[in-house]
């Protein structure tokens, strides 16, 4: 109980500065809309090459854009040293990171879903009767990604180019949740659906989210200790 | 035996390779004591006190917090524990109240929302609590930060080179400030090398060099004053002979 | 066991002389492949090493999170090098070995993608060895990113093998392993002992060159304060 209502202030603080500032989704967003204003030039595509690679491209427009927006989450806490502030009040540190995790993924998941919106506007490209199964996928992998990169950013912060620090220590360790979450899309979007594809990566996603949360709770508070 | 003890720490030891940042220290600090510690910079004041707050992971050692060892239960260390430092620890995001009722709902205050007042007013800052911290000046956020280490009625106040980076009034006040914390009766240790500012009540003395407590002194503080500039001039111990 | 520390360097230099010769000697010319396939033995005893030193960079990297001696970082960072040398050696030798067989230099196959992840892990991770300041946190957070790097070259293979097995396979046909002439077996045995060996010495070397920047950089700062204190 005490455990979550403290995690429930520092991710209520995030959000709150969040709304303030709107920092972190403007920045997402525009982002967004810019691969997609790049993909559309890059490739002129027609309807099939859309389909094909569509699930694709809004992946690696989720993930760049989600990497843009986490690394703020603790470079913001640098500034007056916040974040040992922080570590000083009586929570367990692991309510820090929790609190920090369900902040990064509630944005990363709004910036997702305007960003689905308006790629298959600006695309035609029809999402709507397979919604439900995509906003499944969409925050099973959207977890798993956040949780590591929430650990992976606190570990970031403390180097000399946390910005390119994040990325280079991200991607490859959370492949795993990159190809299950663009083939479970790809099988959703298809034409027609092809269900039992889509079910055994979601399955496969499902248990990295078991690892990916389990493994930063043990290890954060090695990443925070002075 | 060590219930009555504000803080015991025991033969603690911080090292990473071949580099000691605290050597076997062992300090014992009793309820409603002031004590100061003092040495130059990387000396291991700021790691002492780092960790007694339980930040700093030592190597080797224990260390007690009203018999509550900080190993095993940290947060109820810091519970009784509140740290000044140099940086503020403030969200320039939010307002002074959000910055507060944050610490507040960290340490789950009864009636946070009245002592939050209560604590803005004494730092005189009512007219601004809405304004976003970024706005303020210097001072201000001093006084906030001062009122924001304290909000939770800390036994135990900590600080760490509190008086770097001060204007004169925000000085002024934090002196103001440990002068009544010493005489409620609270457990006080200070780093600091400033032996100007906020000295009046200290009751013990404690020399740091090189990670190792050297000596300690009690009394006043214009004789320690004397006795602590002869120690910086001076060689450190172990390198008298080598002087002309 | 003392002996074979000391002579490490010597003992991985016969091994290699022998592995040498049962690779070019011994070990028969495959009839289809030629001999280029002689690239296997180096290539397939670079892999394992390369995957070795990962989990012993894990190990090294969760003793030093238990009790914190400067030691176990030393003894991950050198694993972490040397390891990353080895698969880079696989890296290299496999396009090599591909293209006149395959003609192909690459392909995304569940083997070789694992191999190519685990190498960007290992440049992340000696990356981040160079880009923090404070060396006890460099040790701290290393450690942290080596456990999930040991932990995901495992879940990579796994999700590849996935992949893969949803499709059907693509150029290559059942594999080097069917059928293995026991010439070759044992040539390829010889030189994974051997490159083992090598790794072992080469670690003990990279550990030993660590600390000695270690004590050079104490000394310094002694220096340094004598000096000032002379002043």
């Amino acid at each position: 109980m005490k455990f979550w209502s403290q995690t429930a202030a520092i991710l209520m603080k995030d959000l709150l500065t969040e709304y303030r500032t709107k920092d972190v989704l403007t920045s997402m967003l525009l982002f967004g809309l810019l691969v997609i204003l790049m993909f559309n030039f890059a490739f002129e595509p027609d309807s099939e090459e859309i389909r094909k690679f569509g699930p694709g491209l809004l992946w690696m427009t989720f993930i760049f854009a989600g990497l843009l927006g986490m690394n703020r989450s603790f470079a913001a806490e640098t500034e007056n040293d916040t974040l040992e502030g922080l570590m000083l009040s009586p929570v367990k540190w692991s309510s820090i990171y929790l609190g920090k995790m369900l902040a990064n993924l509630l944005f990363l998941l709004l910036a997702q879903a305007i960003i689905l919106c308006l790629f298959s506007i600006l695309f035609n490209y029809g999402i709507w009767p397979r919604i439900g199964w995509m906003a499944a996928i969409t925050f099973l992998g959207t977890l798993g990604f956040a949780s590591v990169g929430t650990l992976l950013a606190a570990v970031a912060a403390n180097t000399r180019m946390s910005e390119v620090m994040l990325p280079v220590l991200m991607v490859p360790l959370v492949l795993p949740v990159i190809l299950s979450v663009v083939l479970a899309t790809a099988a959703n979007f298809a034409q027609p659906p092809e269900e039992p594809v889509m079910f055994f990566w979601m399955q496969r996603l499902a248990a990295y989210d078991i690892i990916f949360v389990i493994l930063p709770l043990m290890t954060f508070d090695y990443v925070l200790e002075k | 035996m060590t219930a009555d003890a504000a803080v015991v720490v025991e033969n603690a030891e911080k090292w990473f390779g071949l580099n000691p940042a605290l050597a076997n220290v062992s300090l014992r600090v009793h309820p409603g004591e002031f004590v100061a510690l003092l040495g130059r910079n990387g000396a291991g004041k700021s790691t002492l006190l780092r960790v007694v707050a339980r930040l700093v992971k030592p190597n080797r050692g224990r260390v007690r917090i009203w018999g509550v060892d900080v190993a095993r239960d940290p947060e109820r260390g810091r519970e009784r524990i509140g740290l000044v430092a140099h940086q503020t620890y403030l969200y320039p995001g939010l307002t002074a109240r959000e910055n507060l009722r944050l610490h507040a709902r960290l340490h789950r205050l009864e009636g946070a929302g009245e002592r939050v007042a209560a604590a803005l007013t004494e730092a005189g800052l009512n007219l601004s609590a809405d304004r976003p911290v970024r706005g303020f000046s210097r001072g201000m956020q001093q006084r906030l930060a001062i009122a924001r280490a304290t909000l939770h009625g800390p036994e135990l106040v900590l600080l760490d080179e509190p008086f770097t980076g001060l204007d004169l009034e925000a000085a002024e006040l934090l002196s103001e400030r440990l002068r009544q914390w010493a005489a409620a009766g609270r457990t006080i240790v200070m780093a600091t090398h400033n032996l100007e500012q906020g000295l009046e009540g200290v009751t013990r003395w404690v020399l740091l060099d090189r990670g190792r407590i050297v000596t300690e002194w009690t009394g006043d503080s214009t004789a320690v004053r004397s006795r602590y500039r002869q120690f910086l001039k001076g060689a450190p111990p172990g390198a008298q002979g080598r002087r002309t | 066991m003392k002996g074979l520390q000391k002579h490490l360097g010597l003992v991985a230099l016969l091994a290699m002389m022998a592995a040498l010769y049962a690779i070019f000697v011994l070990a028969p010319v495959e009839l289809t492949m030629g001999v280029v396939q002689k690239i296997f033995y180096f290539h397939v005893s670079s892999a394992w090493v390369g995957f070795l030193a990962i989990y012993l960079v894990c190990f090294c990297s969760l003793r030093f999170l238990r009790n914190r001696d400067r030691q176990w970082d030393i003894r991950a960072a050198a694993a972490a090098e040397v390891g990353a040398v080895f698969l880079t050696l696989n890296l290299v030798s496999g396009p090599i070995w591909a293209k006149p067989v395959w003609g192909i230099w690459w392909t995304w196959d569940a083997r070789l993608t694992t191999t190519f992840v685990l190498w960007l892990i290992y440049m992340g991770y000696l990356m981040l060895r160079r880009l923090v300041d404070s060396p006890e946190q460099r040790a701290r957070l290393s450690a942290v990113v080596s456990i999930f790097g040991a932990v995901n070259a495992l879940v990579v293979y796994m999700a590849n093998r996935w992949w893969r097995t949803q499709h059907p396979q693509p150029v290559i046909a059942g594999g080097e392993d069917s059928g293995l002439h026991p010439d070759m077996l044992l040539a390829l045995l010889v030189t994974v002992l051997a490159f083992t060996l090598l790794f072992f010495c080469l670690w003990k070397m990279g550990c030993d060159l660590e600390r000695t920047r270690d004590s050079v950089e104490s000394l310094r700062r002694t220096a340094q304060r004598h000096l000032r204190e002379v002043r």
